[in-house]
């Protein structure tokens, strides 16, 4: 295999099909190394000197600087393996990980450090210390012997600390920030460690929504404006599929898709990674949803937002709404947009609800 | 900036109160003597009694420097102990080192009657005895050879505390069976030996006592680094380029010799070495090795110089054991200090 093979454009070109190739721009300046790269990488564990454990057998993908990547997969499909051996925590069964032009077994912890950080999942336990005085633990590789900051440092921390938003909480005590704020100032310490690589494990599984959301778009400015590769594992699938640039899903069989996320929706391979026999993949929405035996056909009229929201609840109940409002329905179900209320007109009878909530309930005792 | 400042002046106001108690537990004692001749005495002039010079030269002031270094040994033992098991409850001798110190000692005085047996029965005066100091650093050395070698195998340091538990039980129980058959005097004489005490060091024993704790005091502050990268866990003090197996040899090498040498000379002195981290950490309110390290060895000093000086009872010929004395009064002020911060497991680390 050739090591350092510089990738050119004019090689990609010539993979194009001849009619691109007259509107290109043919250049010999070579693509930017990937941050990280790992070829024919098998990850797993070894459990005795003969006998070994593979999770995943020869993996090949890529990073590239600014890049954001969400790593997606079903529980124990490996990602936290395949996170600790890219981290260098855990040694590859077989195959490489090669980060710039150097491998990383060949790199020293020092040097490792310099280049990747990570952000865990676990809850660190360090009350007394200021948001400050974590972001600079960051600093390890680059301080002396006693560990303290030099002003170079101190203005790490700080560029650190204000990339996340976090400056305002620099001299609170870590144990009175939120979730939220804890998870901020240890990606700001990831970053004080000046890396071209941040590995975060589940960087959303403690916080609400509205926080998941907000904490998804910091990361993917981060990448985009200090240039640094940003790899996050998570299990929030439609938040991955919105922010990420692109998406690696490791299934449970061991096969890696890397992709941009609307390929993998496109091709399927992301309904076949997660899909089973009570959940449906639905790529229209591209969201998942619980398959339940169908209760029967509804026509419903209405429009807007509560049209949308009801259709919702219906669809949850088991009910398919027609759009064509053609074939013969169980129900038909009337929106009257300025009370707001919920007629229901079923064999002949009509009764009228005020919510959503209480016209199911109808839909459902009349059923009985 | 005004927080770090403050923390000097405190650090700076410890230093005056360990010299001040220094130099009042060489004033008081079954015979009292004036501060102003303690100094006229420590710069070497001629005190108004001949015999205050020989009571403060001779015996107090081996005893004060004694209990200074082992109070701040035991304490920065105890930071090390709790920063590297991520463990409130970790103490100098988390690791089994007095459990092994105790039963080199207990096999001395209980089994071998040993060269000089009668000087061991006399009981009160045989703490200093040379035989059970040598007893006790076989003892602690072959449990902190041992834990050595365990720990450059093991991955998790959680197997090492296990273990270091386990040893514990395993000795006391063979302790115990010695005791059992052992005789009234000669339980005495060990059962005195678990009180602990400064006052055996003589100057002799002082000039192998006094370098190896000023080494291991040294050494301890060339690892505030390695243990400010520790305070994360494990995973990520690795992540920042840390080599955490040599680290955490580092670690319980130097901590185990701080608890090691103590007990050796002074039997097991416990309580200092689990509080004092814990005062430091509150009164200074950071979880920073860089300041933690000195804060506790000048605090370790001034509370085992302190005690020390309340055992004697000034002003009386009675004498209490030195533990009772730390665990009484240190009890209640360590429970003060801690329910006043939120909770344990938070104050803790931080």
């Amino acid at each position: 295999m050739i090591l350092n093979h510089k990738v050119t454009k004019r090689e990609i070109i010539a993979e194009r099909p001849a009619g691109f190739q007259k509107n290109w721009q043919v250049s010999d300046e070579p693509l930017p190394i990937p941050v990280l790269r790992t070829e024919q990488l098998a990850i797993g564990y070894r459990l005795s000197r003969r006998e070994e454990r593979v999770v995943a057998p020869g993996l090949d993908v890529q990073m590239e600087a600014g890049e954001m990547v969400c790593l997606l997969g079903p529980n124990g499909a490996g990602k936290s393996t395949l996170m600790r051996t890219l981290a260098g925590l855990q040694p590859a069964l077989s195959g490489e990980v090669w980060l710039d032009e150097t491998r990383l077994q060949d790199l020293s912890a020092a040097e490792l450090a310099r280049r990747l950080s990570i952000v865990l999942t676990e809850r660190v336990d360090v009350g007394n210390l200021s948001a400050f005085g974590l972001v600079s633990l960051g600093r390890h590789p680059y301080t002396n012997w006693s560990g303290g900051l030099s002003d170079a440092d101190k203005a790490a921390v700080e560029s650190a600390l204000d990339a996340v938003g976090a400056m305002p909480l620099a001299h609170r005590p870590m144990l009175e920030l939120s979730d939220g704020e804890r998870q901020k100032v240890l990606i700001a310490r990831a970053l004080a460690q000046e890396p071209k690589l941040i590995l975060l494990d589940e960087p959303t599984a403690f916080l609400d929504l509205p926080r998941r959301v907000e904490m998804m778009g910091m990361l993917r400015t981060l990448a985009r404006e200090t240039g640094r590769a940003i790899l996050l594992s998570t299990h929030d699938l439609d938040l991955a599929l919105r922010s990420a640039d692109r998406l690696w899903l490791l299934g449970g069989n061991g096969l890696l898709h890397a992709g941009a996320p609307e390929d993998l929706v496109l091709s399927g391979a992301f309904e076949r990674a997660f899909a089973s026999e009570r959940v449906n993949f639905d790529a229209f929405s591209g969201s998942f949803r619980i398959e339940r035996p169908a209760s029967g056909i509804l026509h419903l009229y209405g429009e807007g937002l509560s049209r949308r929201w009801t259709e919702r609840a219906l669809e949850r109940e088991g009910y398919c709404v027609d759009s064509e409002r053609a074939g013969i329905p169980a129900a038909e179900i009337v929106i009257d947009p300025d009370a707001p209320l919920w007629w229901l007109r079923r064999n002949g009878d009509e009764e009228s609800y005020p919510t959503i909530g209480a016209l199911l309930r109808g839909l459902r005792t009349e059923k009985a | 900036m005004n927080r770090t400042h403050r923390q000097t002046l405190l650090l700076t106001a410890l230093i005056v109160v360990l010299i001040a108690v220094f130099l009042l537990s060489l004033s008081l004692g079954s015979v009292s003597i004036p501060v102003e001749q303690i100094v006229t005495i420590l710069f070497g002039g001629t005190p108004e009694k001949t015999s205050w010079a020989t009571i403060v030269l001779k015996f107090r002031l081996p005893k004060a420097i004694t209990a200074a270094l082992a109070g701040a040994a035991l304490s920065a033992s105890g930071l090390q102990m709790q920063t590297l098991f991520r463990n409130p409850l970790a103490d100098p001798f988390v690791l089994g080192i007095s459990s092994g110190a105790s039963l080199g000692v207990a096999l001395v005085v209980l089994v071998a009657g040993v060269a000089g047996g009668s000087a061991l029965l006399a009981g009160v005066s045989l703490v200093g005895d040379v035989s059970l100091a040598v007893a006790s650093i076989i003892g602690s050395t072959l449990v902190l050879l041992l834990v050595m070698a365990v720990a450059r195998r093991v991955q998790s340091t959680m197997t090492l505390l296990i273990l270091g538990l386990m040893f514990g039980y395993a000795t006391s129980a063979l302790v115990s069976v010695l005791l059992y058959f052992s005789i009234a005097e000669r339980i005495q004489a060990y059962i005195s030996w678990t009180f602990g005490s400064f006052s055996g060091v003589t100057w002799s024993q002082l000039q192998v006592f006094g370098p190896v704790v000023v080494a291991a005091l040294i050494f301890s502050h060339l690892l505030v680094k390695p243990l400010n990268a520790l305070l994360l866990g494990e995973t990520y003090a690795r992540s920042m380029g840390l080599n955490v197996r040599l680290a955490r040899l580092g670690v319980i090498a130097t901590s185990a010799s701080l608890a090691g040498v103590v007990t050796a000379f002074c039997g097991p002195i416990g309580f200092l070495g689990i509080a004092v981290p814990h005062l430091c950490r509150s009164l200074f309110h950071t979880s920073d090795h860089r300041l933690l390290m000195p804060a506790v060895v000048v605090l370790g000093g001034i509370l085992a110089v302190a005690a020390d000086l309340l055992a004697q009872l000034p002003g009386s010929q009675l004498m209490l054991p030195l533990n009772a004395v730390t665990a009484l009064l240190g009890a209640p002020v360590v429970t003060w200090v801690i329910l006043r911060q939120r909770n344990l497991r938070e104050s803790f680390a931080g």
